[in-house]
């Protein structure tokens, strides 16, 4: 697996490699709107995506002024504070993070790291866009819908969903199931590409073992997306009938304002093992991406091969198998059968392990390295941060019986907020600011780059960490007012107040970010080809940004994995995958 | 600025243990049986906390003394499989150090013991409810079908054995200390959650089944019940009251609560009403 440079045996003949009949766009609308070059449709998944995200912030700083001072805004009430959070979490998690990840990274960086011209489908990942962007439209109606957007939660349980009593049931939970169903649509159309594209369109010499693990992290994920996104199809199929066509899937036998509904012989409970069989794995869709991302951002800064390859490409896919098998522990206190919580307590825990290795594996990248505190290292470095503490809290929640006091409050949210909304947001921005370069041909500011970094870290931390301590007191989640509570004394409130302060702090720190985007566009130093002199394919391409078709004339040949950073022997600290290994004379005194 | 960013990832290690040990943040004193719980807490506490500390305290090691100076180069180590196999193991023991504890208080928690008195709770939008056995010692049948204004409960009329149960609507609950109790948890229409911080064991309500969990209240007092499962927008107010007193002040409010027969007299509308149903 290591190659070398002084192994003039191992290489890879320059066999005839069939090239693709790509097709050629003659419009400027068929070149940039209705696109099927995978590096535009990124960028337009990347944009839709972080506008709606952007929406999704907003949403965040009102719920966050609710409770830091609460009933100081009058315009925020129970009713419209429910649906704040609804529309917050799914957007940050589908609309934002799975889009963007997949759609966004993905469609930009999977052909060019494997050394593809395209996908393997570019119609398809064309239309795979659209759907998407209606599904992100349909949900943006709900907030102009009478009644406005469902305010059930992200997590949409019966039967409270679909009942008066819960804001949006009218129309706003009917266009949330629909804009799901589009959402799930368009992706198996985009994953169905990933994955084909990573297997069949590898080129020359690039073996499974030698891909980067951005492509591992990605494709991984895309694979339980597939397997995963029915669950949740099925389960809005059936909510849907249930609102519209009074069908009784999930729900019993009810009273609602004194009298018994039509409804009977369903289960709430069925709902929420479809949800969370896809919500699990939904959440390590998140999450391994950003591992694979954060891995090639600390190996090229630290000009260091990740330690551990081979184990790091067994703990994604491992994660990502084990994490179909530990949904039940979302559902400790649903009142399912108890003897589950054993099982899911028991596999939930097992899934420590190879995450664990990971860390330890990013963390020994650093020993012995040559660590240059670039933007994108110092986020890849935070990430390490704040993703043991989320993913240790998960410990505690994994771990049944302590899991009981705990959910539903506070700790679960700071949980999954540190390592799902801080964590893999730091990749992201890490990610952006690493490959901007390759994108656009520029560099984006580091001062601002900076100043964007540690507001963000420093800001986000001070958000969750301290988070987790209201939830160990007992203060519940989904509490837009906690009102006198004898057990919650008042510093509380003082330390929700602060929470409230550093969210909106950070909130403003993202100006810096997006004017840089747009700023170094037109006035940011150029950035060569190859700025971080970093060994992956996408690095290498013949023109910056790379032009249609990726390669030129001739696709690369791969001729080592993707880590040969500070090869000893070497002249340079870094050889590109597709260097050729050199016949170099054996050092002076050393034997034949 | 390597030294800078090292010893803030020092201070944010730190700082986030000395937060842990001095703020005034912390759960509220426990007035049950279930401090296994909270000793399965303190144990992963000390576990994660370690490994977090030890983890991060390493990484600002390394960017300071492995951060890039003239004609520094790195090492070029792809893997090393004692020390990964190592690791492994490690960290699967301090896994099973954590889940031990854990499972040993889900057994117990599964597992109800013999004797322990039956309190149905009956969460409805957005108020608390409850039903006891009463004389007879047994609850009744129950159907949302049976709901009525003066059965809002949804008691089956029919069964001799519901007829002695004590009903108490909205108000507070009572109960005797040091006698462990089964909350038998019913809805009349969507999820919700019985949760006391004091007592640490809640569970869901959830429609359709009747869903269970027990404790030994430990200390006498007031305790406040808090809904902890989303359920409108009403559901930041489905407040209450669990009253945990001696046993003679308990049986002195017992015989002041209303039985079901009581609430519940022959209506001849009633049985128009139900007949149409």
């Amino acid at each position: 697996m290591v190659d070398v440079v002084f192994d003039p045996g191992n290489v890879v003949p320059p066999a005839e490699v069939e090239d693709v009949e790509l097709y050629h766009p003659h419009s400027w609308i068929t070149k940039y709107v209705f696109s099927q070059d995978a590096k535009v449709i990124a960028i337009q998944y990347a944009m839709t995506a972080i506008s709606i995200g952007v929406v999704a912030l907003v949403l965040s700083w009102l719920m966050r002024l609710q409770l830091g001072f609460p009933g100081t805004f009058s315009f925020i009430d129970g009713s419209n504070y429910y649906q704040y959070i609804t529309m917050h979490g799914m957007i940050m998690v589908v609309y934002l993070l799975t889009a963007l990840f997949l759609g966004g990274f993905g469609n930009y960086l999977i052909p060019l790291m494997v050394g593809a011209r395209d996908m393997a489908f570019p119609y398809v990942n064309m239309i795979s866009y659209w759907v998407y962007l209606l599904a992100v439209l349909v949900l943006a109606a709900s907030f102009f819908v009478p009644g406005g957007p469902t305010g059930a939660g992200w997590t949409l349980y019966p039967p409270q969903a679909i009942l008066s009593g819960t804001p949006g049931r009218d129309f706003g939970i009917i266009l949330m199931l629909v804009s799901l169903m589009l959402f799930i649509i368009g992706f198996t159309m985009g994953g169905l590409n990933y994955v084909v594209t990573t297997l069949q369109l590898r080129t020359r010499g690039m073996t499974l073992m030698r891909l980067p693990l951005t492509v591992w992290g990605i494709v991984t994920a895309t694979i339980m997306a597939l397997l995963a996104f029915p669950g949740l199809f099925v389960a809005c199929v059936m909510m849907l009938f249930d609102r519209v066509l009074g069908t009784s899937f999930f729900m019993p036998a009810i009273i609602e304002g004194g009298e018994l509904q039509k409804y009977s012989g369903g289960s709430p409970i069925l709902f929420q093992h479809l949800f969370w069989f896809f919500g699990h794995p939904e959440v390590y869709i998140v999450a391994v991406p950003a591992f694979g991302i954060v891995s090639d951002l600390i190996s090229t800064h630290a000009r260091k091969n990740i330690f551990g390859y081979r184990m790091m490409v067994w703990a994604i896919v491992s994660i990502g198998a084990l994490s179909f098998v530990v949904w039940g522990h979302h559902m400790y206190v649903s009142g399912m059968n108890p003897q589950f919580g054993f099982f899911f307590a028991v596999t939930t825990l097992i899934i420590a392990v190879p995450t664990a290795i990971k860390v330890y594996n990013w963390v020994l990248t650093l020993w012995r390295a040559d660590i240059h505190l670039e933007v994108p290292m110092l986020f890849a470095l935070a990430f390490i941060v704040t993703f043991v503490i989320g993913g240790v809290t998960g410990l505690f929640l994994g771990n049944v019986s302590v899991d009981v006091p705990l959910s539903a409050t506070m700790f679960v949210v700071a949980h999954f907020h540190m390592v799902m909304g801080v964590a893999p947001i730091l990749v992201v921005f890490g990610g952006i600011y690493h490959w901007y370069p390759k994108v656009t041909g520029r560099m984006l500011n580091d001062t601002l780059g900076r100043i964007h970094f540690w507001v963000t870290f420093l800001g986000t931390y001070a958000i969750f960490f301290p988070m987790h301590y209201l939830g160990l007191i007992g203060v519940p989640r989904r509490y837009y007012e906690l009102g006198d509570a004898a057990f919650v004394p008042p510093s509380a409130q003082s330390l929700n107040a602060f929470i409230t302060i550093a969210a909106l702090i950070v909130g403003a720190a993202q100006i810096a970010f997006f004017f840089n985007l747009i700023w170094s566009l037109f006035r940011g130093k150029e950035a060569g080809s190859n700025p971080w002199r970093a060994t992956t394919l996408e690095w290498q391409t013949p023109e910056t940004p790379p032009g249609h078709g990726n390669w030129g004339k001739n696709l690369p040949i791969v001729y080592r994995w993707a880590y040969d950073y500070s090869a000893p022997g070497a002249k340079e600290d870094f050889l590109p995958q597709n260097q050729p290994p050199q016949a170099v004379p054996a050092p002076a005194g050393a034997a034949s | 600025m390597a030294i800078v960013v090292a010893v803030i990832l020092a201070l944010v290690a730190v700082g986030s243990v000395l937060f842990h040990f001095l703020s005034p943040w912390w759960w509220t004193p426990i007035a049950s049986n279930w401090g296994g719980i909270d000793d399965t807490i303190i144990i992963t506490f000390w576990i994660t906390g370690v490994v977090f500390t030890a983890i991060v305290l390493f990484m600002a090691y390394c960017v300071f003394r492995f951060r890039h100076r003239e004609g520094s180069r790195a090492a070029y180590e792809p893997e090393n499989k004692k020390l990964e196999s190592w690791l492994a193991i490690v960290t699967a023991l301090g896994v099973a150090a954590i889940l031990a504890p854990g499972l040993t208080v889900w057994y117990q928690y599964v597992n109800v013991p013999k004797g322990a008195a039956e309190v149905e709770v009956v969460g409805q939008q957005w108020q608390w409810s409850y039903r006891l056995p009463g004389k007879g010692g047994q609850l009744g049948t129950s159907d949302p079908k049976y709901v009525s204004p003066d059965n809002p409960l949804g008691l089956n009329p029919d069964d001799p054995n519901g007829k002695g149960n004590l009903v108490i609507i909205g108000d507070d609950l009572h109960l005797p200390v040091g006698r462990p109790v089964k909350m038998l948890l019913r809805s009349l229409d969507v999820v919700h959650d019985f949760y006391v911080p004091e007592f640490r064991a809640k569970m869901d309500l959830m429609p359709g089944i009747v869903t269970y969990f027990w404790f030994t209240p430990t200390k006498t007092g007031t305790f406040e019940i808090l809904c902890a499962g989303f359920c409108g927008v009403g559901h930041p107010q489905m407040r209450g009251n669990v009253l945990v007193e001696e046993d003679k002040d308990y049986q002195a409010w017992l015989l002041k609560q209303h039985t079901f027969a009581e609430m519940f007299k022959a209506d001849p509308a009633r049985e128009k009403r139900a007949s149409v149903r």
